[in-house]
């Protein structure tokens, strides 16, 4: 089987290209990026193999951004627990319409992701109904309980690529510390939610101006602030590998930066919603708004903007959580934290970051794939270089659309920018070499 | 005139005119209140529900004296006694009450936005009666329509907010109603009572007493809950009551002719003293004879009634 996506501007950071180029795909492989056949003078013949009459597909990319498969490494599946939100065949294929070619799921299923029989489970169905790839990060603590460490080795022997307790940060340092430790062993990065829980305790929204006005209790930036000092300290004192989840506040971001320049070795990311709203969304109390970290304020958002432009924030992650429409359907204070973002995530970073002048486009292929790649060392990811696997996203970065819950493949539609009109969407999404979904 | 949304959700969306145009129409519906026979038929044939999810004393009472006097069908669910204990989302209650064609819900609940949710469900009027920390509009309006009453204007004067203000939707609602109406706002509270940015809300904020209540007009002090204690938020009632109690002794300090006031229920011996609360200047029992006043008044205006035709 060979597939040619024949005139996109290619972009691989990795390899430093980008620009107008042909890419042949032979047997699930990349086989070759170059000038377009016919391009330049004097006239040049194709590379061996490329000549469209050869391939059994031709795709056709003027337009487009052809880049390495975007991905995304902060989702939550519901599978194995609550199947009525989400499976791994619904998550993936809404992975696949967004654009990405591999998610990594977190662990609070039920039962969690704390033993390999869970995560065989996961990678198990992944291969017989997932669209795209799955990375699954284990738990830190049994039961996610922040008390002991769980099987971190059987984890990583199973499949885990990380570990995490997120949603439930591990309120003991000690755990932290010996967690860290032990995660050295295996050179996987340690991945915390970090939420101090005395200072975020009832609260649902940012504390600030509209929670003030709202009524509702707030969640004060220093909540997340506090335990990323934590954590860096911990990591600088552990030497283990930290990934700092779904980063909202500004003083967050002065820690982050404060503990690279003194050579800590830890990486971040920031999701779509939190660099496209503010606490401002919440006003008329949708239940789509709420999410934890919550929504932050203006001077939060620029801060993260700041920072993923200059790349102390090293990527971006959807942090993707569905949930059943009669959960959110609530009392703002009753409804479950957490919004959707596979189908959106693309399209929102396009229409607020590239469209917006925060980043170019071979920024966002930088934070979209080659960043979780690295971060999560998965071998052969986060690259178009002859001889790797063909994960491809072919994307459109001018065209405009509405999101709309019909049609959406996850199996829950609580994400804040339905109605929303973007600039920037997936074209294709190829994993393995394999059209997994096309618009 | 008449008002321009189905629903009184919030103070904070409601324009000033229309705040002038209840507090009108609520002098009509006093007049009818001191009548012998205190029965209208503005509203004969409509119906109002009272739906609480919370206790009250009186404010359900006020809004049931207020459908009653003008002949309205009053209907009171409450808790316990609903299928709220069975599980039903609050959803479906507003879905399964529209069912049965009311004109006026009135909501009280301990969710901030609760009430929002009813009145995107149902075609009835909803009308706030308290959610959460949020607001509290009918509060506010009785309570501008007695300062109003007693000074025969609202610009210009000067009022002070006492208490727990963080957790207050009654300090919510005054805030933005007294703002509205051209009226000076300070809010006083311990530290760990005043929420974040009260200042950007147009008031003046400070935690010392004393500088709180120089030369305001209104002294409105706020009902200081059992449950802060305990919670970290306040060491005790008695240095609460010590720092920020509203005393004879200290009531010297203020302007001669200012008014007290409190939403209630009060607790007397901590915010404020017994004296102050049963002395010259107090007008709180004149708020809970207003209420029904004024609630009559959104109830009319709500279903429809014409301003003019209110006596």
């Amino acid at each position: 089987m060979r597939i040619l996506i024949r005139g996109g501007r290619v972009i691989d950071p990795g390899s430093g290209l980008d620009g107008v180029m042909d890419l042949l795909i032979e047997e699930g492989v990349i086989r070759s990026v170059g000038p377009p056949a016919g391009a330049g003078k004097p006239r040049r013949a194709a590379p061996r193999g490329t000549a469209p009459e050869q391939a059994d597909r031709v795709i056709e990319a003027k337009g487009m951004v052809v880049c390495p498969g975007l991905i995304d490494m902060h989702v939550h599946l519901r599978e194995p627990g609550r199947e009525d939100e989400e499976t791994v065949a619904t998550g993936t294929a809404a992975a696949a319409r967004g654009g990405f070619t591999a998610v990594a799921c977190m662990p609070n299923t039920e039962p969690p992701n704390d033993s390999a029989s869970v995560t065989e489970f996961i990678l198990e169905q992944a291969v017989k109904h997932g669209a795209v790839r799955v990375y699954p990060i284990g738990a830190i603590s049994k039961g996610r309980k922040g008390e002991e460490l769980a099987e971190i080795g059987e984890l990583v022997a199973a499949g885990c690529v990380g570990i995490s307790d997120d949603g439930s940060p591990v309120a003991s340092a000690a755990l932290m510390r010996r967690a860290m430790e032990y995660a050295t062993m295996f050179d996987i990065p340690v991945v915390p939610h970090c939420e101090e829980p005395t200072l975020s305790q009832g609260g649902v929204m940012h504390e600030g101006l509209v929670s003030t006005q709202l009524g509702l209790k707030g969640i004060p930036g220093i909540a997340e602030t506090v335990e990323v000092v934590r954590d860096l300290l911990l990591a600088e004192f552990t030497g283990a590998r930290l990934h700092l989840c779904h980063l909202s506040a500004a003083e967050s971001v002065r820690a982050l930066r404060e503990a690279k320049a003194r050579g800590v070795k830890v990486t971040a990311e920031v999701t779509p919603h939190h660099l496209a709203l503010t606490d401002e969304a919440v006003w008329g109390f949708s239940t789509n708004t709420k999410m934890n970290p919550p929504l932050r304020s203006a001077e939060d958002q620029a801060a993260l903007r700041e920072a993923l432009a200059d790349g102390t924030i090293d990527c971006i992650a959807t942090d993707h959580a569905p949930h059943a429409l009669a959960e959110t359907e609530q009392e703002y204070d009753l409804a479950p934290f957490g919004v959707t973002g596979l189908e959106t995530g693309l399209g929102v970073v396009l229409t607020e970051l590239y469209h917006g002048k925060v980043l170019t486009l071979p920024q966002i292929v930088e934070r979209m794939s080659v960043a979780p790649a690295r971060i999560l060392g998965l071998k052969g990811r986060g690259s178009l270089a002859p001889g790797t696997e063909a994960d491809v996203t072919l994307f459109d970065p001018e065209r405009e659309w509405v999101v709309e819950a019909k049609g959406m493949a996850s199996r829950s539609k609580n994400s804040p920018f339905l109605g929303w009109k973007l600039k920037g969407a997936p074209v294709m999404t190829i994993v393995g070499g394999k059209v997994v979904w096309e618009a | 005139m008449a008002l321009k949304q189905k629903d009184l959700l919030t103070i904070r969306a409601l324009p000033a005119e229309e705040i002038t145009l209840i507090l009108d129409t609520a002098e009509s519906m006093k007049e009818i209140a001191s009548r012998d026979i205190k029965k209208v038929p503005a509203l004969r044939g409509k119906t109002v529900i009272n739906l609480f999810y919370e206790a009250s004393t009186r404010t359900r009472t006020s809004f049931e004296i207020a459908g009653k006097w003008l002949s309205a069908d009053v209907i009171n669910i409450s808790t316990p006694a609903s299928s709220v204990a069975k599980g039903e989302s609050l959803l479906d209650t507003g879905r399964t009450l529209q069912a049965m064609h009311p004109d006026v819900v009135v909501i009280r609940h301990a969710a901030a936005g609760a009430p929002q949710i009813l009145a995107e469900a149902m075609s009835a009027s909803v009308i706030n009666a308290g959610d959460g920390a949020h607001e509290h509009p009918t509060q506010a309006l009785l309570d501008l329509f007695t300062i109003r009453e007693r000074f025969g204007r609202l610009s210009g004067l000067k009022a002070v907010i006492v208490g727990d203000i963080a957790h207050s939707r009654v300090a919510r609602s005054n805030l933005h109603g007294m703002r509205k109406v051209g009226m000076e706002v300070r809010l006083c509270a311990p530290a760990t009572l005043l929420p974040r940015h009260a200042e950007a809300l147009g008031a003046a904020v400070t935690t010392k007493m004393e500088e709180a209540i120089r030369d305001v007009d209104i002294i409105m002090m706020l009902r200081i809950q059992q449950e802060r204690m305990g919670s970290g938020l306040l060491p005790s009632l008695r240095e609460y009551s010590r720092l920020f109690g509203l005393t004879v002794e200290r009531l010297k300090r203020a302007k001669e002719g200012v008014l007290i006031m409190h939403p209630g229920p009060m607790n007397r011996g901590v915010e404020i003293a017994p004296e102050v609360a049963d002395g010259p200047y107090s007008i709180i029992l004149d708020q809970v004879t207003n209420g029904v006043a004024v609630r009559m008044a959104l109830l009319f205006l709500l279903t429809g009634g014409q301003p003019a035709a209110a006596a």
